[in-house]
């Protein structure tokens, strides 16, 4: 067992239905108490965030009829980053008739994420996984389509059949869209308030219960007190830890953070997910990295030259001096292995030194043979707006010269911990899509992200947040002027407060940029525990430099970025150190989480079933250096853990 | 490809939406040429912020990848500047040449209010789409999916429509800084679909009712919009946002609701 002194406090009751897998979504529902329609214009639930799991949940619980109050950070709901996803959304619709399944999917999914996620979370997914599609499409979202008129499907990595529903690449665009609709025909009905520019700084606790938010009108400047008897945070994931990753730069962690400072636990911070296929870095001035999705896996084939140091340019490396590394390692799914395989793989070969272009940092992605096999006109159809937007970036026509990709990070596991009801670890706060941490496990499949959010927001919590408020009273508007807000509010004054006054000498993007590149040193693609114990002790130094030496420009009475920024990056910074303790608890590699002490003798995640098949559940102390772990263990009572294989 | 390249920058300052704005000018060196246009400006940030003298400049952005339409401004006089079907995020300082003076300002319309400098609030976008620019389906009464067949060419029309980003720049370039491409792109990816179709009548007439209320002006074809949009929607799509209004009017025998 670890080294690490660490306390542990009582295990987690994830609150699972009696039954078989398969039935314990239906029994879970024919069991919960239900609000009745006349009650339910009584209750007002504040949804946070508006992108898929958020503007999914604000529209679906305003049909019921529930009051609903909907905040953005954006000037408007449609900005949310569930815009940018590429590829699709998976679903067991067995359309290809090719031998789909919920069972298939549920499998899929559970083995994807290396045997980390809870099956009877991933079981209901797979389940409603089918009602989004049809939801989606009735909502008008113009998914591709075969020339009969039927749905298009393409495959996606970690998976042998075609169930990925797509709109060119532009699937989060189309889905996001659809639910933005969905929420303005409520805002148009009056049962859904909407407030655009606020952050939500943070939560509200009144005797152990969630009862509202604070939140800063980002172009007033002013502090905002709101009360409500639910709160669902759909802020998505922790990425931009990191300094460079594919999330939108506006993406950030501080809603989550704060709730997790009042009570909420967050569960498994260690895992995430880094994405094989992005553009590569081509400066230090760079701000993010751009992702190219994996769809482009089904027809580009990855390669490396044979020869170390081989700096020929790709058209004259001939065939038998190229390595179709993903090919020859893993023959039963070449190119299309999960996420984390195809990025350790691009890791490993860099390494080796046979990495291309200047840096040496990138790989090919080549179409050169399947525009020979299908034509160009196909390649296009299926792929144009990524390739123009790969030649916009880089200045090369990927139609002619192969691509040049790097991994980098793109999503995270890890979240708020939730019950089965969705529920965090304070009563009445509850956390959807990418902000919790529960159906993924160690590493998600490609087109699940888009899914779950959806599952959650559509069809998940619109049943479990009933069975929460039935019966409870209702919290009136009037509570937001109580002293408890009045409270939170004078703490977050004084952050800000604090935040300009230190006058120091180094932007919030220099400090950023440093806390970032040692979370992708030492606790990015590969982790070791001499790194891990490095980054913690340098962390809470450069937390101590920020706090006396930013400077953070203008002042808090309007729009002003860099004190928005200035106040995510303080939470970045404690963040950051639970992420590299969870790393380094967990003595395995499994998924996303590859601790170089821990693989098979191939080179493949080493996990140990027997100390580690739990999710971890970190409670916030008042010490950053010692929180408190609360294991959830996790069952397998149908998919058996096995040694992951893709060959 | 140069690393080196000066940039001459003018700039429009503005405190406030009430306050009178102005350009400025400024210098930039060491600009290189595999940098975004919005890096040029956040190197131009660090630059003010070490030197303490005025406050950065401020202007929107998330994605960075040109598809949450978060970003743009206007350069030198186009929106989105010079590369066509090309959001500001993605434009990139190849374009430009080493001692070039470049122009950056808001978009310029009634009904964007400036907030500070190049950021501007769009927030009548969302009152139009909210006047009926979705189909009204309740979760959890759709019927199968694959139980509404649609031709690839007609989903596919509605996919091009659907695809607008809701940046505003073709509000920017129109003269009579009408939003007809926005709200066009709208009508147009449900006239292309069997889904909706019941309130087509209701969703055109509101639209634009909403469109007209806003402030913008109207669209007298100068085709402006469809040069700018970085999503490339056809004005091909304004001709059908007439279509649909002609018959809801030529119906319900009003051209409002």
């Amino acid at each position: 067992m670890s080294k690490l002194n660490i306390q542990e406090g009582s295990p987690l009751q994830a609150h699972l239905p009696a039954g078989h897998v398969s039935e314990k979504w239906d029994n879970y529902k024919a069991g919960i108490k239900v609000v009745n329609p006349a009650n339910k214009r009584k209750y007002t639930v504040l949804v946070i965030g508006t992108g898929l799991a958020g503007a999914s949940a604000a529209a679906s619980l305003a049909e019921m009829g529930y009051n609903v109050k909907a905040f953005c950070i954006s000037d408007s709901p449609r900005r949310a980053h569930s815009i940018a996803a590429q590829g699709g959304i998976n679903a067991a619709k067995n359309y290809q008739n090719d031998g789909d399944s919920i069972w298939r999917l549920f499998y899929d999914t559970v083995k994807g994420g290396d045997f980390r996620a809870r099956e009877s979370n991933v079981y209901r997914l797979a389940q409603v996984s089918v009602s989004i599609i049809d939801q989606c499409v009735a909502q008008g979202v113009p998914f591709a389509r075969e020339y009969g008129g039927m749905l298009s499907n393409r495959s996606f990595g970690g998976a042998q059949v075609s169930r990925t529903f797509y709109a060119a690449g532009q699937t989060g665009q189309q889905l996001l869209l659809g639910a933005y609709g969905a929420m303005m025909r409520q805002v148009d009905a009056g049962k859904v308030q909407l407030f655009t520019y606020r952050e939500m700084l943070d939560l509200v606790v009144v005797d152990g219960v969630a009862q509202g938010v604070v939140m800063r009108n980002l172009k007033t400047g002013e502090l905002e007190s709101y009360a409500g008897d639910a709160v669902l945070l759909c802020t998505g994931g922790y990425g931009n830890v990191y300094f460079l990753s594919t999330n939108a730069m506006n993406s950030n962690a501080t809603a989550a953070w704060r709730c997790h400072k009042r009570g909420a636990y967050f569960a498994n911070p260690c895992f995430t997910q880094i994405h094989p296929t992005c553009i590569p870095v081509s400066g230090d001035y760079q701000s993010k990295l751009t992702l190219m999705s994996e769809s482009l896996r089904n027809d580009g084939r990855v390669w490396v030259p044979k020869k170390a140091g081989d700096k020929r340019p790709p058209e004259q490396i001939p065939e038998d001096e190229r390595d179709y590394y993903l090919e020859r390692r893993y023959p039963s799914f070449g190119n299309l292995v999960p996420r984390d395989v195809a990025s350790r793989n691009a890791k490993a070969v860099c390494d080796e030194g046979r990495g291309v272009g200047e840096s040496g940092l990138a790989v090919y992605l080549d179409f050169a043979e399947s525009i020979q096999r299908l034509g160009l006109k196909t390649v296009e159809d299926r792929y144009n707006n990524l390739f123009e937007m790969y030649e916009r970036i880089t200045g090369e026509n990927p139609y002619k010269v192969p691509m040049r990709i790097y991994p980098a990070v793109h999503y995270t596991m890890g979240g708020l911990w939730v019950d089965y009801n969705l529920m965090t670890t304070i009563p009445g706060l509850f956390a959807l899509g990418e902000a919790n941490f529960s159906d993924h496990g160690a590493n998600r499949l490609g087109a699940s992200a888009l899914m779950q959010g959806l599952a959650d927001g559509y069809f998940v919590v619109p049943y479990t947040i009933g069975d929460y408020l039935a019966g409870k009273a209702p919290v009136k508007a009037e509570a937001a002027k109580g002293e408890a807000f009045t409270q939170v509010r004078g703490e977050i004054q004084g952050q800000i407060d604090k935040l300009l006054s230190i006058k120091g000498t180094r932007t919030v993007m220099e400090l950023y940029r440093e806390l970032g590149l040692k979370m992708w040193d030492y606790v990015g693609m590969s982790r070791t525990e001499e790194g891990l114990k490095k980054v913690l002790q340098e962390i809470p130094k450069l937390r101590e430099e920020f706090w006396n030496n930013v400077r953070i420009p203008g002042d808090a009475d309007g729009w002003n970025k860099n004190l928005e920024f200035a106040s995510r990056v303080a939470d970045f910074l404690e963040l950051g150190e639970l992420m590299a303790l969870d790393a380094l608890y967990r003595e395995e590699s499994c998924g996303g989480h590859f601790r170089e002490e821990y693989q098979t003798e191939e080179g493949e995640a080493q996990r140990n079933d027997e100390a580690y098949s739990y999710a971890a559940a970190w409670e916030y102390t008042g010490n950053f250096a010692q929180p408190v772990l609360h294991k959830e263990p996790l069952e397998f009572e149908n998919v058996k853990p096995s040694q992951r294989s893709y060959k | 490809m140069s690393d080196n390249m000066r940039m001459k920058l003018k700039i429009w300052r503005q405190k406030g939406p009430n306050s009178p704005g102005a350009f400025r000018d400024y210098e930039l060196d060491n600009v290189s040429s595999h940098m975004s246009f919005l890096e040029m400006l956040d190197v131009l940030n660090e630059k003010l912020i070490k030197e303490g003298k005025e406050d950065p400049v401020e202007y929107d952005y998330d994605c960075r990848e040109g598809i949450c339409g978060t970003c743009g401004v206007v350069v030198d006089g186009v929106a989105h500047g010079p590369v066509r079907r090309t959001a500001t995020c993605q434009l990139h300082m190849r374009t430009f040449r080493d001692g070039d003076t470049i122009t950056i300002e808001p978009w310029r319309s009634e009904a964007f209010p400036v907030i500070k400098d190049l950021v501007v609030d769009r927030s009548a976008f969302d009152r139009i789409i909210q006047a009926g620019g979705y189909v009204g389906v309740n979760t959890g009464c759709a019927q199968d999916a694959n139980s509404i067949p649609i031709g690839k060419e007609e989903a596919d029309k509605s996919f091009f429509a659907a695809a607008c980003i809701g940046c505003g720049a073709c509000v920017a370039a129109c003269p009579n800084a009408s939003a007809s491409l926005f709200v066009a792109a709208k009508i147009s990816q449900y006239a292309h679909l069997p889904q909706g179709k019941p309130e087509a009548t209701r969703r055109a007439l509101r639209m634009i009712e909403q469109m007209d209320a806003e402030g913008f002006g109207n669209c007298s074809n100068h085709a402006e919009c469809e040069a700018v949009c970085p999503k490339g929607i056809s004005i091909d799509n304004i001709a059908v946002m007439r279509r649909e209004y002609l018959k809801a009017a030529l119906k319900t025998g009003s051209a409002t609701i």
